[in-house]
């Protein structure tokens, strides 16, 4: 496993204006509702790593949009399994390819190995696969579409959804306010695993995203990418709001943009006047229940999350690394 | 030459494996299948197998890395008992509907609870229905002759399906036996490169794994049905092709003084060969006993049992597993539904025995032969009986 600074030398940074990728590995004839922040997340993803790739997909909307036989919107090679073990499918493919190369059996073709899943798919039952191969230090992608709940099985709440947030399986009631836990801290988690590389995104934020993918594909050792995927059906929101909240959950410091490369967490932008949490919460019916009170409780955890998150960067990273 | 060492039966499995050139093995302890990953760790470690030793954290795991690797294009192993096969159990049936040829060797240990590393068939039974072809060593010897067979039979592109070698736990895996290994040249010989029907390729995308819809699905179900029952003759053939080779001839159901037989004992796995001694003593008393061993349970030999069993007057069904509230054991369950149709059919009789790890005595067979001629005269409300319980 190299180190990601060696892995970066000479990457040549993707800029709206120059060199846009125009290759579409995944492509437009899919399935996903209108509106899918997370097909578009998806898709930016596959643009910047481009056409060398295998994709090992979990079950969840991503893989049921794009593969109802006899059709596929998948231009690369792309295996789905199950839902728990994209990670553990990947680190396979990986293993059979480093195993294959050595043996002579197969040219050495620098292929990059991408797992895709959900964030129930990540953060819950698939955690363990996920933990297990990232200990290993295969050298893959690991891409978290995270929108917050379990789409595909008509959302349900999962770890990763936020406090407050109203699911089938987190409905506000008399006795409840929805969602009673906060979410799941991911890339924290993949982090302390010591990997070269992890990286949150946002669709709202095309050529940052785009640049992550493509410094997690450089990596040699794992790469994980936390992309927060807006889901206008499990959200209860108009579908031309998606890239908006994508937009404001990052300028109102829910969900910040950082890298953590070889333990250095770094910020990808600062937002140095934030937006308050309820222009962000309101677009979304899902959170159309709570209370100012709730909301408060919630702005008091974005501000902790906030400060939390401007140690870890000052600890880790001596001069000033911000972009 | 081959040669002939004394070897715990594990380790031969895993020189097995080894002489079949992996490219991947993925492995998980559990008692009693530990030894057979220790010692291809080892031999990965000692570069004698040039391999990726991937170890996993968990059985699910290794059934997925095996999965995607096979998917890639690399010959893969792994082996497992018991909690591990239920752990890994969904992505068996994924492995075989995506036609991976995927081997492992399963060595047979009872379920929780209550929790037992002892040998029976629960877990053999638990993946009965995943699509796997599956053989049934009775011997160490077959232990390691059969993992060659079992990648020539899932490599054959006529198959493309992934197969387990069934060992009973401990009686079989941990013991010494003097086991015949082969030249690697002979190896070769009898065992071609895997080439992949299809494989995972940024050159050639394809799409595995899609979404069955309603209109498809019963379509898909069916090829793969289709597609395990036409392994049938390749199996056949690729033990043909061992015997013509290394000289000793496998068949699906192996048969043991049948000649006029009117009792008939049938037995999978490891207590066949008490099952032979009870039958050699009966024998020397006149008694008119034979034993037909199965040797191949997917697909199940549907022919070869009914035409063994031609004649016979009745049958004695040994089962290792206990399915709770069903008619009886698996393979009486399977071995009466081959027979049924015939006009001419014996007498079928279930026995369950040897759970857990529980004996199976020379005694015990003798018994249940003789007791089938009495049960066939009465009056039955069951048709299996649980043998060996304290009461
Ligand atoms: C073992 C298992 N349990 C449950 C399911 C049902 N299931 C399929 S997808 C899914 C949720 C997917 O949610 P997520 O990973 O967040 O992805 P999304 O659909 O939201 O993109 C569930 C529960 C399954 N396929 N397999
Ligand atoms: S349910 Fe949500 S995530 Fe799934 S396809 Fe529709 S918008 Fe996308």
């Amino acid at each position: 496993m190299g180190t990601a600074a060696e892995a970066f030398k000479g990457f040549e940074k993707y800029s709206l204006k120059k060199n846009l990728p125009m290759v579409e590995p995944l492509a437009p004839g899919h399935r996903a509702c209108q509106g899918c922040g997370e097909v578009l997340a998806l898709r930016q993803v596959m643009k910047a790593i481009g056409e060398n790739v295998i994709v090992s997909s979990a079950t969840g909307c991503m893989e049921i949009i794009t593969s109802p036989w006899p059709q596929t919107a998948w231009r690369v090679p792309w295996l789905h399994v199950a839902f728990e073990n994209a990670a553990a499918v990947a680190s396979g493919v990986e293993a059979a390819y480093k195993a294959m190369t050595r043996k002579g059996k197969i040219e050495d073709t620098n292929t990059t190995f991408l797992a895709v899943a959900g964030d129930g798919g990540t953060a819950d039952i698939g955690l363990q696969a996920l933990s297990g191969a990232l200990e290993r230090g295969h050298n893959f992608v690991y891409l978290c579409l995270d929108n917050e709940a379990y789409m595909n099985t008509g959302v349900q709440r999962s770890s990763s959804t936020p406090y407050g947030a109203m699911t089938t399986t987190s409905p506000p009631g008399k006795l409840s306010r929805g969602q009673e836990t906060w979410k799941k801290d991911l890339p924290a988690i993949a982090a302390a695993h010591r990997i070269p590389y992890v990286a949150t995104g946002s669709p709202a934020f095309p050529v940052d995203l785009m640049n992550k993918a493509k410094k997690a594909s450089l990596v040699k050792g794992p790469a994980y990418l936390h992309v927060y995927s807006p889901c206008c059906t499990g959200w209860r929101m108009a579908p031309h709001l998606s890239v908006e909240s994508a937009r404001l959950v990052v300028e109102t410091r829910v969900f910040p943009l950082y890298e953590v490369i070889d333990g250095q967490w770094i910020l990808s932008r600062d937002i140095k006047k934030p937006k308050p949490v309820e222009e962000y919460l309101k677009p979304q019916r899902r959170f159309s229940h709570l209370t100012a009170e709730d909301v408060k409780t919630i702005q008091e955890r974005v501000d902790a999350n906030w400060e939390r998150l401007m140690k870890l960067i000052a600890a880790t990273t001596p001069e000033d690394k911000t972009e | 030459m081959a040669k002939r060492l004394g070897v715990e039966v594990s380790i031969a499995v895993a020189e097995a494996a080894k002489q079949c050139n992996v490219d991947v093995i993925s492995a998980y302890p559990i008692t009693p299948q530990t030894h057979i990953v220790e010692h291809l760790s080892e031999l990965v470690a000692d570069g004698e197998l040039d391999a990726e030793f991937i170890p996993v954290e968990s059985e699910h795991t290794a059934m997925s890395t095996c999965v995607g690797a096979s998917a890639a294009g690399a010959r893969t192993f792994t082996a497992t008992s018991s909690q591990g096969l239920a752990l890994m159990v969904e992505i068996l049936y994924i492995a075989s509907a995506l036609r991976l040829p995927v081997v492992m060797s399963m060595v047979n240990r009872a379920l929780s609870g209550p929790i037992s590393i002892w040998n029976d068939h629960c877990d053999l039974m638990l993946s009965r229905d995943t699509g796997w072809i599956q053989t049934v060593a009775e011997n160490g010897q077959e232990a390691y002759d059969l993992i060659f067979h079992a990648y020539r039979v899932a490599e054959d592109h006529r198959v493309l399906l992934p197969v387990i070698v069934n060992l009973d736990g401990f009686t079989l895996s941990h013991v010494i036996e003097p086991i015949e290994y082969f030249d690697q040249a002979e190896v070769d010989s009898y065992l071609k490169p895997y080439v992949p029907a299809m494989r995972l390729d940024p050159k050639h995308p394809i799409t595995m794994g899609p979404v069955g819809m309603p209109e498809v699905y019963t379509e898909a179900r069916k090829a793969q049905e289709e597609a395990i029952k036409a392994a049938r003759p390749v199996i056949a053939e690729a033990w043909q092709a061992f015997g013509d080779q290394f000289g000793r001839y496998y068949r699906a159901v192996e048969s043991y003084q049948m000649d006029g037989a009117e009792t008939v004992l049938i037995t999978m796995g490891s207590i066949g060969e008490t099952a032979m001694t009870a039958v050699d003593e009966m024998r020397s008393r006149g008694k008119k006993v034979g034993l037909l061993r199965i040797r191949l349970f997917r697909p199940f030999p549907v022919e070869e049992l009914r035409k063994a069993l031609k004649g016979v007057k009745r049958v004695g069904v040994i089962d290792r597993a206990l399915p709770f509230g069903a008619s009886g054991g698996p393979v009486a369950a399977e071995v009466r539904s081959a027979l049924y149709h015939q006009t001419d059919r014996p007498f079928v009789y279930n026995y369950i025995a040897g759970l857990g790890g529980r004996d199976v005595t020379v005694e015990n067979f003798e018994e249940m032969a003789s007791e089938l001629e009495s049960l066939e005269k009465s009056e039955l409300t069951e048709f299996y009986k649980i043998i060996n319980v304290r009461e």
